[in-house]
């Protein structure tokens, strides 16, 4: 009997290790053979830790599973949720990125490969650093960090360029609030990374790799960091990939606890060991960006769909999606919902189907008041703005971003103007002080937010203002986004935001 | 934050031999700062002003380069953290899920304010912005272990597991 036990942090924040440690015990005191694979997450939280037992090839889940159960479920007496797959949540994804996770040991070579894994590796090795371009570009895949930058153009900026050593970087500095994707895949199906990685290397003419996950993942730097072990004692990375001769090598590095680290040139700037204030661009990292040598930064999501793309083909992947949102997106589902996780799908999807369907509507019962978008740098939306598709100029045109997909939702009792002033608060504590809007502006946003709280309504426009500046004088998102959150918490719940609330008081 | 931290009493700074003896392995490494950095926090649990002169003599840098990197990042300290340390998560998807409320509540319980440490060392609570528990918010860690789905009485139960 195989049973599998998530070792996905989120899945051992409730109760995972403690659950895998009862099966082993009481699977010896009833003298079963089992064989425990730490498999990494499905994506549906509300029902970690999510057991699954295969008995005779089918694989029945069970969940969410605490400790105390285990005795119940190896005796039969617990209820099958029946096959993940026919989970309804599950059942109505299109999981290309995140096919394999969840479903494979994330540190057995030979599942990963038995799954799929390094078929587009194998492809690549085989086409011209032309084709292997080309190749990105039919697929129509965008930057998933947020910015949503074509990677085609910026892999072919970095294989023109001339240079002794060239640099694929991988930005695993998933700091916005409500994504947890990069961590999800990190955690359970790491080789997918590495996969993506070392096509780009080839694609690039890169044979150096870094990436640079932040340290609040302990548990996605130790599952990462071995899988780079692993990958270089079966041949994938190192001096001749697969036989190739072809040459690709990477390392794990830890951030430091500063968010502004996920903006690319701050990311570099601490890679190098320095501190991570942004640098002006031009030059692009693409020409001047690791130690000043050409550099392709890319987020995790964006690396890890690339083996898939080779895979399947770009047409295939650009088969899903809308206009020029092209494939999947792993969207998550955060806050407070019923069910919460991650789902991946195609772009298009309304955002109110995502919270009232998918998500099926808040944890507290009580009503959605509003959904913030893309982390800390995302506008709230209201439920008035629920039909819009999930797509990159479907949400520019509501004065919203995507970013890295993250949603978190919000009940009735939230106040907006105290996310409003969080936002800049945040701003100001993640500030790297480099540019003045940013580091000045998000201090005198709070101050500016505080004085519309005590009454004085004047301030309002003052507010209105400062976040102009901001958005245009800012160097980097950080600053330049801050008035996403707080223009929108500000002009769709104008109430929250009214002089007689605390004047009252 | 892996390995135990010293009790602010039996802390002796170590010398400069100790220091290059934990840093030399990083020296080959290309921007290797961050990962020295990394590895006198390990062990030491934070990291001595007596690193300073061996760090900068190493990579050929300046005093204040060294301090505008140590100064720059959360997660250097310049002195010991209490025994453990608890990080709550301040960002909005644990504020969605009640996590401000929580978080005043515990740090008045403790009699402590973020970067705190309690008065008998046990624990220092420090905030974090998302741990990529956002499906199970609220969320924090307590020395790198990660709890889902906090509420006052599991708080509770791990600050009597860390003797606070």
């Amino acid at each position: 009997m195989r049973i599998y036990v998530p070792r996905d942090s989120a899945a051992k924040a409730l109760g995972a290790d403690e659950v895998a440690d009862a099966l082993m015990v009481e699977a010896q005191n009833r003298g079963l053979e089992v064989e425990i694979i730490r498999n990494g997450t499905r994506g549906m939280i509300w029902l970690e830790p999510l057991v699954e037992i295969e008995k005779n090839g089918v694989r029945l889940a069970y969940g969410p599973i605490a400790p105390d159960d285990a005795a119940a479920l190896l005796d039969g007496r617990v209820e099958a949720l029946g096959s993940v797959e026919d989970i309804p949540f599950f059942a109505r994804q299109t999981r290309l990125t995140f096919a394999r996770c969840g479903v494979i040991d994330p540190l057995s070579i030979a599942d990963y490969e038995a799954h799929g894994g390094l078929a587009g590796l194998k492809r690549a090795i085989a086409m011209s650093q032309d084709a292997i371009i080309d190749e990105v570009k039919l697929s129509g895949l965008r930057g998933r960090g947020g910015a949503g930058f074509p990677t085609g153009i910026k892999w072919d900026t970095v294989r023109l360029a001339h240079a002794a050593q060239k640099y694929i970087v991988c930005n695993a500095d998933e700091g916005d609030s409500g994504t947890f994707a990069d961590r999800m895949i990190m955690e359970g199906d790491p080789f997918t990374l590495i996969e993506g990685m070392a096509i780009a290397g080839i694609g690039c003419g890169a044979t150096k790799g870094y990436i640079y996950i932040r340290s609040e993942y302990p548990d996605a730097i130790a599952v990462m960091s071995r899988a780079v072990e692993i990958a270089r004692a079966a041949g994938v990375l190192g001096v001749d990939i697969l036989g190739s001769g072809k040459a690709f090598d990477m390392e794990v590095r830890t951030g430091a606890g500063a968010y502004v680290c996920g903006e690319e040139t701050s990311l570099l700037n601490s890679l190098e060991g320095k501190r991570g204030v942004v640098r002006a661009k031009p030059p692009l990292p693409a020409l001047e960006g690791f130690l000043g040598r050409p550099t392709v930064v890319n987020n995790v999501i964006s690396l890890a769909t690339v083996p898939v793309i080779f895979a399947k083909g770009a047409a295939h992947y650009a088969g899903f999606g809308l206009g020029r949102s092209k494939g999947t997106m792993p969207i998550q589902i955060a806050g407070n919902v019923q069910f919460g996780g991650l789902f991946e799908t195609a772009f298009g999807m309304p955002l109110g189907e995502l919270v009232n369907t998918v998500a099926g509507g808040t944890a507290s019962g009580r009503p959605v008041k509003a959904v913030q978008v893309g982390g800390p740098l995302g506008a709230y939306l209201h439920p008035d703005q629920f039909d819009t598709p999930f797509g990159y100029e479907e949400f520019d045109g509501q004065k919203a971003l995507i970013g890295h997909a993250g949603i978190v939702v919000f009940d009735d009792s939230a106040d907006m103007l105290s996310m409003a002033r969080f936002a800049m608060e945040f701003c100001a504590v993640e500030s790297c002080g480099k540019c003045t809007p940013c580091r000045i502006g998000a201090v005198r946003g709070v101050e500016t937010i505080d004085r519309i709280a005590e009454g004085d309504a004047g301030a309002i426009a003052l507010l209105t203002d400062l976040c102009e500046v901001m958005t245009d004088g800012s160097l980097c998102a950080l600053g330049g986004f801050t008035p996403f959150p707080v223009m929108s918490a500000l002009r769709h719940f104008p109430e929250d935001f009214a002089p007689h609330k605390e004047a009252a008081e | 934050m892996r390995t135990r931290m010293p009790a602010q009493s039996d802390l002796t700074p170590p010398d400069a031999s100790e220091i290059e003896a934990v840093i030399r392995p990083f020296l080959t490494l290309e921007g290797p700062l961050l990962p020295m950095l990394h590895a006198l926090q390990e062990v030491y649990g934070y990291v001595p002003e007596t690193a300073h002169a061996p760090l900068c003599a190493a990579l050929k840098i300046t005093r204040a380069e060294l301090k505008g990197v140590l100064s720059f990042y959360h997660d250097f300290r310049a002195c010991p953290s209490g025994k453990h340390v608890l990080k709550i998560c301040r960002a909005e998807a644990c504020q969605a899920m009640g996590a401000t409320a929580m978080a005043e509540r515990l740090l008045k319980k403790l009699g402590v304010d973020w970067h705190g440490t309690t008065a008998n060392g046990a624990v220092t609570v420090e905030p974090v912005y998302c741990l990529g528990l956002c499906a199970c918010a609220p969320a924090a860690m307590v020395d790198g272990k990660v709890i889902g789905r906090v509420s006052d009485t599991r708080l509770d139960v791990v600050l009597a597991e860390v003797g606070a």
